[in-house]
């Protein structure tokens, strides 16, 4: 007996919604599920822009983080830095960029000269992992850090529309290709796909600071958990007023700056 | 049914030889894209999505737009549309799979697009605009190839499939509200975020969509012996003109509340667009040309005496056409990036090799429809 061919696309679409049901029940099964319990830490960086502008011109954090990261240079034929294919986890931004719902005319000049170092500011409510279509990106229980799976990440950039903060970067193009020298220690990525400051889980898993804390000379970068009032950085925060970027759009940053 | 689209005269041979000649160059346009990344756009870390995206926009709303003809002629039985409805239902599969094309060719990683499926996100609504335009799709290539069966065999369509054919309507407006809340769900692009997006996209689906269909109508009575007739031309005329009013009320309304309010956020991107900013004006033209054709659009098309005139009321479909194109597509999707979120101007212009692979994409649109519409003639044809 020979098919034909209507039975045969028949049978093919039929199979699909098969093969369509299978997700279909994983879905139902996430709806299901409930928000997972609260261990109650939270990882959180307070950033001394006092002590910080002291060191004019320095890029310490940035250049430590940078190399333990892989993150790669790009440069343009003319040696200009290449600004539309960068690739940045942490750096400086002018204090009226950085901050600009803090900005105005008559602002100090101390002030407007800071250069605000930004990074990933692990939101408690981070769009970017509510809109990720994989879950290649995510926010740990257990600390609160938003994580990023690269082997997982289709690429489509959605995570970064939806950042208020510019913290994600795309791999438009081989990031290997320009690596001169590499920390065997942390994967190297492949183009197509976002990367962004995971507040060094690899070197928090071995008991070690984040590179960029360890790296300040001037100590103006403190890390801990916010939840533990006996932190550090606890203490930092009753001690000083602090200011987040975009406080008023909800995604309540972990990120806090002295001025 | 199928093979009736493997008989055709020179002139539709050669055309699909064109075709598939733009298809191939794309093709290695693509090849270039996949080998080097994106990088070879003009895309970057301030403007990340950009043309591919906004076809993708307006072409949903190509799709979403069989909702039109599919509508009356179902549900009030508006027995005009007869000849005209699974024209409108062939048109949304190539616009679909157009829409699916432009998402695969700004993927960095297209070859995972399978994680979509396998790690479903319900919080994304790109999870569901993924599923609201497959099951379109389906849709569509169901009702539209067992209602041809049909007719061919000189019957009534089955009964099992007009449950189909009531839940491709709505299907239809959710395909292009979900494809809003894409964007209008965003804290981080207050351009985007506004409650009247979803409503504008609609509004210019259904302008826009109904006068592309036109224009096809016209195109076919001039180069086969296919007539939809005079009515229901005029009647798509009389939707496209009034979902085009709606769109332009909706887009004043969105500057009332945006320059009214003050809010430099809101009004910033505007300015970007219309005027330009910090010395940026490289959209400026196309948003005047946008506008001033939106204004032509409505003056040609207003009038009944315009419309009524089929040179007017092509030329009306056209200006319509091209307003909404610029407007929804490149001026929607770039205009959210720019200001970026520090405040910054950044500059995108599309590069050579991005233009040529969505001209691909195009070709690909055109070639289906061609092979669709060529089913359609060759069963009415035969229809004693």
């Amino acid at each position: 007996m020979s098919i034909k061919r209507r039975d045969f696309i028949k049978i093919t679409g039929l199979s699909t919604l098969g093969l369509v049901a299978i997700p279909a029940s994983e879905l139902l099964a996430e709806i299901a599920k409930t928000e997972t319990s609260k261990s109650g830490k939270k990882l959180a960086m307070a950033i001394d822009l006092r002590k910080c502008s002291k060191e004019e011109g320095c890029t310490d954090c940035i250049d430590a983080c940078h190399k333990v990261h892989n993150v790669p240079n790009f440069v343009l034929p003319d040696g200009k830095p290449n600004r539309k294919d960068e690739i940045k986890w942490i750096w400086k931004e002018h204090f009226g960029h950085a901050f600009n719902d803090n900005q105005h005319e008559f602002l100090s000049e101390k002030i407007q000269h800071i250069e605000a170092v930004v990074l990933c500011n692990h939101c408690e409510n981070p769009p970017c992992v509510s809109v990720c279509p994989t879950k290649a990106t995510w926010k740990r229980d257990e600390d609160g850090i938003v994580m990023m799976d690269w082997h997982r990440c289709i690429g489509c950039r959605y995570c970064i529309a939806a950042c208020p903060y510019g913290s994600r970067s795309f791999n438009w193009r081989d990031p290997r290709e320009v690596l001169e020298e590499q920390n065997t220690d942390f994967p190297t990525r492949m183009k197509g796909v976002v990367e962004k400051c995971t507040f060094c889980n690899e070197r928090l898993s071995r008991g070690l600071q984040p590179a960029c804390v360890e790296a300040c000379k001037a100590n103006a970068i403190v890390f801990g958990d916010i939840h533990d009032p006996k932190s550090d950085i606890r203490k930092l925060l009753s001690n000083n007023f602090t200011i987040l970027r975009k406080p008023g759009l909800g995604t309540n940053p972990a990120i806090y700056y002295i001025v | 049914m199928i093979e009736k689209a493997f008989y055709g005269d020179k002139k539709y041979w050669s055309w699909l030889f064109f075709l598939g000649a733009v298809i191939l160059i794309a093709f290695l346009f693509y090849m270039r894209q996949f080998n080097r990344g994106l990088t070879v756009t003009g895309l970057g870390r301030d403007v990340s999505w950009g043309f591919y995206i906004a076809q993708f926009t307006f072409l949903v709303g190509v799709a979403a737009s069989a909702v039109m003809v599919v509508l009356p002629y179902y549900l009030h039985n508006y027995k005009m549309f007869g000849k005209i409805t699974i024209l409108g239902e062939f048109l949304a599969i190539p616009s679909v799979l157009m829409c699916m094309l432009f998402i695969f060719v700004d993927m960095g990683q297209p070859f995972r697009i399978l994680n979509v499926f396998l790690h479903p996100s319900p919080n994304s609504p790109m999870f569901w605009d993924t599923v609201a335009l497959g099951g379109y799709l389906c849709l569509n290539i169901l009702i539209g190839f067992v209602t041809l069966g049909a007719e061919r065999k000189l019957t009534a369509p089955p009964k099992w499939i007009k449950p189909f054919i009531i839940i491709s309507i709505p299907w239809a407006i959710s395909i292009h509200t979900v494809t809003a809340f894409l964007y209008s769900g965003l804290v981080a692009r207050p351009f985007w975020m506004t409650a009247v997006l979803a409503p504008r996209f609609l509004a210019s689906a259904f302008s826009a969509g109904p006068a592309l269909l036109i224009l096809l109508c016209l195109l076919l009575r001039k180069i086969s012996s296919f007539d939809v007739g005079k009515e229901p031309i005029q009647k798509l005329a009389v939707i496209a003109i009034y979902a085009m009013c709606l769109n332009v009320f909706l887009i004043l309304m969105e500057i009332f509340t945006t320059f009214y309010g003050g809010m430099e956020d809101h009004m910033s991107h505007f300015k970007y667009l219309f005027v330009g900013l910090d010395g940026n004006t490289f959209f400026v033209p196309w948003m005047w040309t946008s506008s001033i054709l939106a204004i032509v659009t409505l003056i040609l098309l207003i009038p009944p005496a315009g419309r009524k005139n089929e040179k007017i009321l092509a030329l009306g479909c056209i200006t319509l056409f091209i307003s909404i194109w610029i407007d929804k597509g490149m001026g929607m999707i770039v205009a959210g990036f720019v200001p970026n979120p520090f405040h910054v101007v950044a500059r995108y212009v599309p590069t050579l090799n991005e233009l040529a692979i969505a001209l691909g994409v195009y070709a690909i649109g055109a070639l289906i429809v061609t092979l669709l519409y060529k089913i359609v003639l060759s069963v009415r044809a035969s229809i004693p």
